[in-house]
């Protein structure tokens, strides 16, 4: 006896009941729908933006004439490692907190679990505006890349908090009782053992907040603001990547370029979401 | 020994400051918006700057309301766009896909969440304004319309908000259908039931929370959506009922205007943010509310 049904009696079944059959269908078309626009997007962008990257978008200086993307291209990874810097330490060593050190049921553990919730929920013009008043205004740092990686820190935080949370916590029991029982502290433990055991599970998600901000706009615009050239220091301004896209194609000058950064900013991220998946990947089979 | 146990204290207190992080920024950020913007507030009236139909900063006139409306128009029109869709197609990943395509789907789904916003600007920007645009020409010479629009309109955003929000949809769609027990579907094909009515009257139900959660999620992206709305929605600070006209939304609004504004004016952007963040609040206090409902099912 089997319990594989054919093509046959699907057909039959669909016959009896065109109801479903209908829904079966509308199923298939929306799935279809939401590839193929994604399929499209890409295709488009690539296919009008690839002729247009030339060897003088790569130009070391920004001018008017040359509008270049290496000024952006280096900002973006200023911004990316000083941003990083920030935020994952803090959002690493929280992570051990709440899985390592805080009781269950501990109340202040649930303050920041709703305080993360929140802080994923918040949209990027808010975290913006929040780095305008404070890092920008009230500590007098001016539009600046600080200002700016400041402020996407505290947008990852939220998230690097998460995955570390769930790497370490997919850490078996066992480890930590084996270093235990060798005599190791707790410090060591976590630091020797479970930390190195989780460090997949961790470089994931920096992966997709290292996507989050290159993709970033509304929150940079006004705290590392919109100078298209490399600034001497991190107190100076400069606009990344996908703000140089914003710049270009709104002040409509530069189309081609546009599309040429476009195709940078999707090949980045594309990049950075299959390195990512790989990596969770390699963690599973782990 | 003693230098040990003073270690292992002091890393505590490092671990514990640290988490504290978080905690810190949201209260930071509540009270600097709070207290930039309620000033702005209470010298315009509160009331006059929630439900005030004119926005004209060289006036001193400071009225949100067209902003208010624009932002529930654009993203009610991404849920028409986003939610069949996202809710069909996750049905799709959860239960008819084959296996061997689903690992390439779902990174594609992820995908479609990694794209960044002005990518997503511009691609409606360059191939869905020329589009609408078009559309409006044939409704008006078709006599449907009067006015057919430039392309920058409420229709873009919602199109293009409609792509943005299928992810947060089919993801958390997706998980809520896959936690429902396997029993549920199979009790209910035993019962002569065919695959698709199964899917629909017994599996959905039973994820409702989960579903409804994802929804509110998406509605919470859409009203914060920033870049790619001001690109294609045309900016206009009015009210209008037609679909191919523009109108501007509250994030917008900020964006726009703070690059050069001062004084009373720059306080009533402010002002504006704190009224999206008032509504965000209360759409993640839904959602939190909505996935414990969803916990405890």
């Amino acid at each position: 006896m089997s319990n594989k049904t054919t093509l046959g009696d699907k057909l039959r079944t669909y016959l009896k009941h065109p109801g479903s059959f209908i829904v079966m269908l509308l199923v298939m078309l929306a799935a279809l729908v939401t590839f193929a626009v994604l399929i499209f997007l890409i295709a488009y962008i690539l296919v009008n933006g690839v002729p247009h990257l030339t060897p003088s978008l790569f130009a070391w200086e920004y001018t008017s004439e040359n509008a270049s993307v290496m000024p952006a291209l280096v900002n973006t990874v200023i911004m990316t490692l000083l941003s990083l810097l920030i935020a994952v330490p803090f959002g690493i060593f929280s992570a051990i907190f709440l899985v390592e050190y805080a009781g269950r049921g501990n109340k202040f553990v649930e303050v920041i679990r709703l305080t993360t919730e929140t802080l994923s929920g918040i949209p990027s013009i808010v975290y913006g505006l929040f780095g305008m008043l404070f890092f920008v205004n009230t500590l007098g740092w001016g539009f600046s890349l600080l200002a700016g990686a400041f402020t996407m820190a505290i947008m990852i935080l939220p998230l690097i908090m998460r995955t570390t949370e769930e790497a370490l916590k997919a850490v078996p029991d066992s480890y930590r009782e084996g270093s235990f029982g060798l005599g190791a502290g707790k410090l060591r433990t976590v630091f020797r053992i479970v930390l190195p055991s989780a460090i997949p599970g961790i470089l994931a998600g920096v992966i997709l907040a290292i996507g989050r901000i290159v993709g970033e706009t509304a929150a940079l615009m006004y705290t590392s603001g919109t100078v298209a050239q490399i600034p001497s220091s991190v107190m100076g301004s400069g606009r990344t990547l996908a703000l140089h896209m914003y710049n270009l194609s709104s002040e409509g000058l530069y189309m081609d370029k546009a599309y040429a950064t476009a195709v940078i900013l999707l090949v980045l991220v594309v990049g950075i979401n299959a390195l990512s998946s790989v990596i969770a990947r390699k963690l599973t089979k782990a | 020994m003693k230098s040990k146990a003073w270690t292992e204290k002091f890393m505590q207190g490092v671990f514990f400051v640290a988490a504290c992080a978080s905690v810190l920024a949201v209260v930071l950020i509540c009270v600097f918006l709070f207290a930039n913007g309620i000033p702005a507030m209470r010298e315009i009236g509160f009331v006059k700057f929630i439900t005030g139909e004119l926005w004209r900063p060289s006036n001193e006139i400071f009225g949100i309301f067209p902003m208010i409306i624009g932002s529930l128009y654009v993203t009610a029109g991404a849920i028409i766009f986003g939610v069949p869709i996202g809710i069909l197609t996750s049905v799709f990943m959860a239960m008819y896909c084959p296996k061997r395509i689903y690992r390439p789907l779902k990174a594609a789904t992820e995908l479609l969440a990694g794209i960044p916003s002005v990518v997503y600007g511009f691609f409606g920007l360059v191939v869905v304004v020329p589009i609408v645009r078009d559309f409006g020409a044939f409704l008006r010479q078709a006599g449907i319309v009067e006015k057919a629009g430039n392309g920058n309109s409420i229709l873009t955003a919602s199109l293009i908000l409609g792509m943005m929000i299928l992810p947060t949809i089919i993801g958390t769609t997706e998980s809520a259908m896959r936690a429902v027990p396997a029993h549920y579907y199979e009790g209910s094909l035993a019962l002569g039931a065919t695959k698709e009515r199964s899917i629909f009257r017994v599996i959905i139900p039973a994820a409702k929370s989960g579903v409804i959660a994802g929804i509110v999620l998406g509605i919470g992206r859409a009203i914060g959506e920033t870049m790619a709305v001001i690109m294609i929605v045309g900016n206009q600070a009015r009210i209008t009922t037609s679909m191919l006209e523009g109108i501007r939304t509250l994030t917008g609004n900020i964006v726009i205007e703070m690059g050069y504004a001062t004084g009373l004016h720059r306080e009533a952007l402010i002002a504006t943010g704190v009224v999206l963040f008032v509504f965000i609040l209360i759409i993640n206090f839904s959602v939190a509310l909505l996935k414990r409902r969803a916990d405890h099912e």
